[in-house]
């Protein structure tokens, strides 16, 4: 790429090429600004003389009166650091920007939902469809001019509750149809044609014929969900398969795009808090977790000590249940109907007995606020955490794997079973779990540490087939890792406060852009927000883990077995409340 | 089997004959056979699946009450419980699953989301209540339920097969029941039972741009 | 492939199946249908039948879960309830989904705004158990209740709680929250006293109506 001259920093390449890269100068902004037609430039360049290997997120964010659409791109070096920022600006009119997916092939889904929201056009993306709606649907309800039938107002509170709320219900009240429905003028139902799923259908029709010609059998495409037992949800999968060989397989996702982000955007700061625990709905504290460190970067406040104990703390029990979760659900999909599942559960329930006495709700913990947590520790539940911490959850987990570790079923349906090198899994943007069983020792907590992960003694997990039963065996050991930073963290607990200030129902948040990213029990889980200064963000992102993991299911699946499929699917235990958001 | 169920209060066993004969009614055995093995469908939706699973497993174990095994398939289910958001984009294959339910079939709306809308009823991809396409017997409030909540939901049902007559009920009545119609995904949601309405409503919106020096459309409004 | 993984896995669910009976035989009678059969099945070092026999037996729920929100009335001398809110509207203004709605009363010879709703409603298809209103409120009139066993039949006539439903007694506060409520109350008895010694103190200056908000 250079010849003349070895690029160590992306400052050698703004000052390079000053026509077409600037540094954000925005107040609260960093990162660069590049522009449209040399990003793929770009990113080659970062990418392979920068080492800033994994792309982490791509969001966009509609700046309506700047008359102004922006796609924001943050990458990271596996061998760990911080982040590179730059974005792309395209006018709102008719935005168009290259799509990256040549150089980050994990842009692709995350480059197809920008699409849906934001209506932006990635040139050169190979399969630009809508993703969370369907085809057909009027208009992309991110941009900021658009409402939604249940329109009140801009932000929350809305001023119709108090002092002269007169109760109402929104369907009776607010829409012309009494329903949460709206409709182009001059709409005539009678006319439509659906279109469909043409579009995905079509995308695998390209393939059914290719077939070996030599030995001619028919392809055929199979739907698999959304209602169906294994997919841990209601996800979908169109797969085109050969006999029982699966040649092609794309991920349908959106049975539960519940409109996280513009519901967030509407939100007060404060009143996301328990928006986020139902992302990830099985591992709420995580959530909480990546929010309050994207927020409170912007804040600049720090949490008491006793209270970023408590958050690991809490994050680490909650990592346990997520695991034990995963692993009996990953059996129920190889046919191990329940037991393990059981197992996996039984344990689960009891750190849900903490969670219940702690912050009140087994699953919707609610548990952080901005510069603190919520609750310190009741009367007793210390001596529960430490009697699980200590004795019964390393004697379970040696359960567990003296169970089904060496079971000889599970391995042969395991081993070299949905396989992704080292190199797939970073090009396809894989984290957590999943990315550090492919032989990446890349985990958050020590690759950037936030909190205070850096006083911790704890591994990170790594094996290296990149098969299903190395993720597997991943889980299982990080497990036991959880369980050395809880007895860690409850020998060390600092008495004191904790919070820092008070909890307050509405906070001011100074004007910028932040990025909060943690590790959660799935992968990479970051939150992007930008504040315009006011009670309320102006953009509210999520970097889904399992959203964006999806991108490694059909290399898995790839010349697998059909039933291989949904084995492949629990492996990279996806939970739909965040992918679809 | 507790006999004391079965029985008709007030009709008289003889004490050597009490546990060995049970006089009842038609109608009570037949609501006590059916309220003791209601097989819920295996379909879980969004959060609220996660504490329908617990319900399940070991420590709540709603097989106590004969909701005996989930089946996959709507075929061999008597139960839906509809647990979670109930989104745009899902609800046609919620109907079409609801549809293939064989009669005697009863719904479940589990926590605020299916109930009404819940928290993200606001939304613009979420449908208002389940209830707005196919009838719900048991509401059960809550964001998610707890599993014994859920499990109340359920004994509640249980109480209202109990009280239903041979005689009423719908799946012996004459003629087939009509399937409910599945609705469409257009530019947003309809539901074939309103096309009318939307068409009605989309001229009105037509006719409102239309009108000289209303809105920015007045001016490119075709000159018919 | 010798199935010897198979049967150490075989070995951990048999151990699990046998020590159900051992347990039975250890703890005799009172293991079932007692509350402390029920909290020792839940213990971390609880071995055997893990399942709660939901509705003969029940889960104790702890102090601090959460289920709809209520609004909480002193009892006054003569049995009438004085709901503590003051429709300040800040739970209104803290809920996430907006599910509160406050009709705010007024004086009806000054017009002005008196402490007391006239109106509020939860819509608790809505409301999503966070337990914002609770945390927020200056005066402690609204809390998170314990009662889950509300499955009903036709949500259109039940789900939109009003006043009066929402309205339970300080004593049923104190009996399902029995710390929050005395370490609640122990705190505004302290302002209290705080703002008479100040009040005491200087007589002459007026201070301003109560229903500051």
């Amino acid at each position: 790429m250079t010849d003349s001259m070895i690029l160590t920093d992306v400052s050698d390449i703004a000052a390079r090429y000053p026509e077409w890269i600037t540094a954000d100068g925005r107040p609260g902004y960093s990162g660069y600004i590049v522009a449209a037609d040399h990003l793929l430039e770009f990113c080659r360049m970062v990418r392979d003389d920068l080492d800033y290997d994994l792309l982490s997120m791509v969001a966009g964010v509609d700046y309506i009166t700047e008359n102004m659409m922006e796609v924001v791109y943050y990458v990271y070096k596996t061998t760990g650091g911080g982040a590179l920022v730059f974005k792309v600006q395209t006018p709102r009119d008719n935005p168009v920007v290259p799509s990256i997916f040549p150089i980050y092939p994990g842009a692709e889904l995350q480059e197809r939902e920008i699409y849906d929201l934001f209506g932006i056009n990635f040139e050169g993306h190979p399969d630009l469809r809508r993703i969370f709606l369907w085809e057909g649907f009027a208009g992309h309800p991110m941009r900021k001019d658009w409402k939604e039938p249940y329109y009140e107002e801009e932000l929350k509170p809305f001023k119709s509750r108090w002092p002269q709320g007169h109760v109402y219900r929104a369907e009776d009240e607010l829409t012309p149809l009494k329903d949460n429905v709206q409709f182009p003028a001059g709409f005539d139902p009678y006319d439509w044609e659906a279109e469909g799923e043409q579009m995905l259908y079509a995308q695998l029709r390209k393939l059914q014929n290719a077939g070996d010609e030599e030995l001619k059998t028919d392809r055929m495409i199979v739907n698999l969900g959304p209602q169906h037992p294994s997919t841990h949800g209601v996800f979908r999968m169109a797969a085109l398969i050969e006999g029982e060989q699966v040649v092609e397989l794309k991920p349908v996702v959106g049975y539960l795009h519940r409109n996280h982000e513009k519901i967030g955007e509407r939100n007060t700061w404060q009143q996301n808090m328990p928006f986020t625990d139902r992302l990830d709905y099985i591992s709420s504290i995580s959530n909480n977790f990546g929010y309050v460190l994207a927020v409170e970067k912007l804040m600049n406040v720090k949490p008491p000590e006793r209270a970023e104990y408590l958050r690991v703390l809490f994050a680490e029990l909650t990592r346990l249940s997520n695991h034990l979760m995963a692993v009996g659900f990953l059996l129920n999909d190889l046919g191990a109907y329940f037991t393990p599942a059981l197992y996996g559960l039984e344990e689960r329930e009891l750190i849900l007995d903490i969670f219940e006495i702690v912050t009140g709700s087994r699953m919707m913990c609610n548990y952080m606020r901005f510069g603190g947590v919520v609750r310190d520790l009741p009367e007793g539940s210390y001596e529960k955490i430490r009697d699980l911490a200590f004795d019964r959850l390393p004697r379970k987990i040696d359960d567990i794997d003296a169970y089904l570790t060496g079971n000889e079923i599970v391995r042969v349906r395991c081993e070299g079973i949905g396989v992704l090198t080292a190199e797939e899994a970073i090009k396809y943007s894989l984290t957590g779990p999943n990315l550090r069983a492919s032989g990446v020792p890349y985990d958050i907590r020590r690759a950037d540490p936030y909190s205070i992960y850096d006083r911790f003694d704890f591994d990170v997990v790594v094996r290296y087939h990149g098969d299903v039963y190395d993720r597997y065996l991943v889980r299982l050991e990080e497990m036991r890792q959880s369980i050395r930073i809880i007895q860690q963290a409850l020998k060390a607990i600092p008495e004191g406060p904790i919070m820092t200030g008070k909890s307050a129902y509405q906070v001011r948040v100074p004007a910028g852009e932040a990025y909060g990213r943690v590790e959660g029990p799935k992968g990479e889980l970051g939150f992007y927000v930008i504040s315009n200064g006011k009670g309320n963000p102006y953009r509210y992102h999520v970097r889904a883990p399992s959203f964006i993991n999806l991108h490694g299911l059909a290399p898995m699946s790839r010349g697998g077995k059909i039933a291989d499929v949904v084995v492949n699917l629990g492996a990279l235990d996806i939970v739909l409340g965040e992918i679809d958001r | 089997m507790s006999t004391e169920e079965l029985n008709t209060p007030g009709m008289q066993v003889p004490p050597e004959l009490q546990n060995q004969v049970s006089i009842t009614t038609l109608n009570r055995i037949y609501n006590w056979s059916r309220r003791n093995s209601l097989w819920p469908m295996m379909f879980g939706l969004a959060c609220c699946a996660i504490e329908m699973i617990c319900a399940a497993a070991a420590r709540y174990d709603f097989a106590r009450f004969g909701f005996e095994v989930m089946r996959p398939s709507p075929r061999q289910a008597d139960v839906m419980i509809v647990s979670g958001t109930v989104t745009k984009k899902m609800i046609p294959q919620i109907v079409r699953l609801y549809n293939q339910m064989p009669e005697p079939k009863y719904v479940i709306a589990m926590g605020a989301c299916a109930s009404g809308g819940g928290p993200f009823k606001e939304g613009y991809n979420v449908v208002s209540g389940v209830d707005k396409f196919i009838p719900v017997d048991v509401y059960i409030p809550g964001c998610p339920p707890t599993p014994q909540a859920l499990l109340n939901g359920m004994i509640t049902l249980q109480k209202k097969v109990d009280n239903e007559s041979l005689k009423e009920v719908r799946w012996y009545k004459k003629g087939a029941s009509e399937p409910i119609p599945v609705p469409v995904l257009g530019p947003d949601l309809m539901d074939p039972r309103k096309f009318g309405l939307i068409k009605e409503e989309s001229q009105k919106m037509l006719e409102q741009q239309q009108m000289p020096g209303t809105g920015p459309a007045a001016e490119e409004a075709p000159a018919v | 492939m010798n199935g010897l993984g198979i049967i150490r896995g075989l070995g951990v669910t048999f151990k699990h199946f046998f020590q159900t009976y051992l347990e039975d035989l250890r703890a005799g009678k009172g293991r079932y249908f007692t509350e402390e059969g029920v909290q020792a099945r839940s213990r971390a070092d609880q071995k055997g039948l893990f399942t709660v026999q939901y509705p003969e037996e029940k889960l104790p729920v702890p102090e601090e879960f959460r289920y709809n929100p209520f609004l909480v009335y002193d009892e006054g001398p003569n049995g009438e309830q004085n709901l503590r809110c003051t429709s300040c509207g800040i739970c209104a203004k803290a809920c996430p989904p907006q599910c509160i709605w406050i009709v705010r009363s007024d004086d009806p010879v000054t017009g002005r705004p008196v402490p007391v709703p006239a109106e509020f409603y939860i819509d608790i298809d809505i409301c999503m158990n966070c337990g914002s209103c609770a945390e927020f409120c200056p005066f402690d009139a609204i809390k998170m209740d314990h009662e889950y066993e509300i499955a009903s039949y036709d949500r259109i006539a039940h789900h939109i709680y009003d006043k009066a439903k929402l309205s339970k007694s300080a004593q049923y506060y104190a009996t399902i929250r029995p710390t929050n409520a005395a370490r609640e109350d122990a705190e505004r008895a302290a302002k209290e006293a705080a703002k008479a010694a100040k009040a005491a103190e200087r007589p002459v200056r007026k201070i301003g109506p109560e229903n500051a908000n």
